[in-house]
C-alpha cells in the first residue's frame, strides 16, 4: 500500500500495516514521537490498533530546537 | 526569595524563559540553558527526519521534559488552523501537556504576528483546555483582547523576533503592564543583558530570550549575563526606582561643614 508519511509518498508490501507495525518499519521505535493521520491525531495508546488505509496521509512529528 | 514567577498554576523561580533553537550543538543549548537558570524552554514541533540514522540524539535527551517545563511552540505557523493542529500534536507529543507558546506569523520578512490569526487560534485553543502563553504585538487592545479570551500570559515583542533590537516601545509596554491581570512576559527582539533589564524594570513578569542568547559570541557566557540582568532587572522592579528629575538641587554629600 501507499502511503504519504511527511509529504512524501512511500510503498509497503503489505497489505495490513498498524499504526505500531509503521513506526517499526520506520525504525522510529522508542523515539518520542506524535502522528496524525488525515488530520486526525491518533493517540500512542491507540497504535497497535489503528489499521492503516491505502492513500492515508500521515505527518509524524517530534520536539526540535525553536524559540 | 518567595517573588516567584506564576503561570497557568505553577510557580517557577525564574523569570528567564529560554528557547532552544540555533545553537551549535545539544551540548552547548544545555550548558546555556544551565547558565541562564531557565526552568521553562521552548522547542519547536517538526516533522521527524525518517532514513536517517536510528540511534542520533534528540533534543530531549538533553532536556529531558521531568527537567524542565516544555513550552511548545507554533514557530513557523502562518495560520490559526496550523498553530491548533501543531499544538495538538505538541499536547500529544508530550504526554498531555497543556501549557504552550501561541504565535501566528503573518510576514515571512519581519515575522510580524499576525494577529488577526493569533487570536482565532487563542480562542481555539483555550476552549481545548491549554494553557495559552501568546506572543502578540505590543498593542494593548490586542493584549486585552488575549486576556479576555483567557490566555494565562501575553508575550508582547519587544522588537521583531532575531532582531537584537531591544525594547522599542517601553510607552505602550508600560500600558499593556498597566492593564494587564495575567502576567506580561516580554518575548523576541531583547539583544543583551541590558535590554532584559529594562523589560523588567518596566514591571513585566518575565523574559523569553533565544537568538540573544544562542547568537552571542559566548552563548554560555551570555545566558548568565541574561539570568543576572533579569534577577536585577526584577529587584529594581520590586525596590521603586527613584523619580526622574532634570535636574537636583538635592546632593547626595551634606551641604554643610564645608572647609572655607
Amino acid at each position: 500500500m501507499q502511503l504519504t508519511i511527511n509529504g512524501k509518498a512511500r510503498d509497503f508490501a503489505v497489505t495490513q500495516l498498524t499504526v505500531a507495525e509503521l513506526v517499526l518499519q520506520l525504525s522510529l521505535e522508542g523515539k518520542r514521537l506524535a502522528i496524525e493521520r488525515n488530520g486526525e491525531i491518533v493517540p500512542r495508546s491507540q497504535f497497535a490498533n489503528t489499521q492503516l488505509a491505502a492513500g492515508d496521509q500521515l505527518e509524524i512529528v517530534g520536539a526540535v530546537g525553536g524559540g | 526569595m518567595s517573588d516567584l514567577l506564576n503561570i497557568a498554576g505553577k510557580s517557577y523561580q525564574s523569570r528567564l524563559l529560554v528557547g532552544t533553537g540555533k545553537y551549535q550543538d545539544f551540548k552547548q543549548t544545555r550548558a546555556a540553558i544551565d547558565a541562564s537558570g531557565a526552568e521553562i524552554v521552548t522547542v519547536a514541533i517538526r516533522r521527524t527526519n525518517i532514513g536517517q540514522t536510528a540511534g542520533e540524539p534528540s533534543l530531549l535527551d538533553f532536556l529531558p521534559p521531568d527537567q524542565f517545563t516544555y513550552l511548545p511552540n507554533t514557530a513557523g505557523c502562518y495560520s490559526a488552523d496550523d498553530a491548533v493542529r501543531t499544538l495538538r500534536l505538541a499536547r500529544e507529543l508530550l504526554d498531555g501537556h497543556t501549557l504552550v507558546k501561541l504565535e501566528v506569523l503573518g510576514d515571512p520578512n519581519t515575522l510580524y504576528p499576525n494577529m488577526i490569526e493569533t487570536i482565532a487560534a487563542a480562542k481555539v485553543l483555550v476552549k481545548d483546555g491549554f494553557d495559552v502563553m501568546v506572543y502578540c504585538s505590543d498593542d494593548p487592545i490586542m493584549a486585552k483582547q488575549l486576556e479576555d479570551i483567557g490566555c494565562c500570559a501575553v508575550m508582547p515583542l519587544a522588537s521583531l523576533i532575531g532582531s537584537g533590537m531591544g525594547i522599542l516601545n517601553p510607552w505602550n509596554l508600560q500600558i499593556i503592564i498597566a492593564n494587564a491581570n495575567i502576567p506580561v512576559l516580554v518575548d523576541a527582539g531583547v539583544g543583551t543583558a541590558s535590554d532584559a533589564a529594562i523589560a523588567m524594570e518596566l514591571g513585566c513578569q518575565g523574559v523569553l530570550m533565544n537568538t540573544a542568547i544562542a547568537a552571542a559570541r559566548d552563548p554560555i557566557q551570555m545566558a548568565g549575563a541574561m539570568k543576572k540582568a533579569v534577577e536585577a532587572g526584577r529587584e529594581a522592579y520590586l525596590a521603586g526606582r527613584m523619580a526622574k528629575k532634570l535636574y537636583s538641587a538635592s546632593p547626595s554629600s551634606p551641604t554643610t561643614g564645608l572647609i572655607s
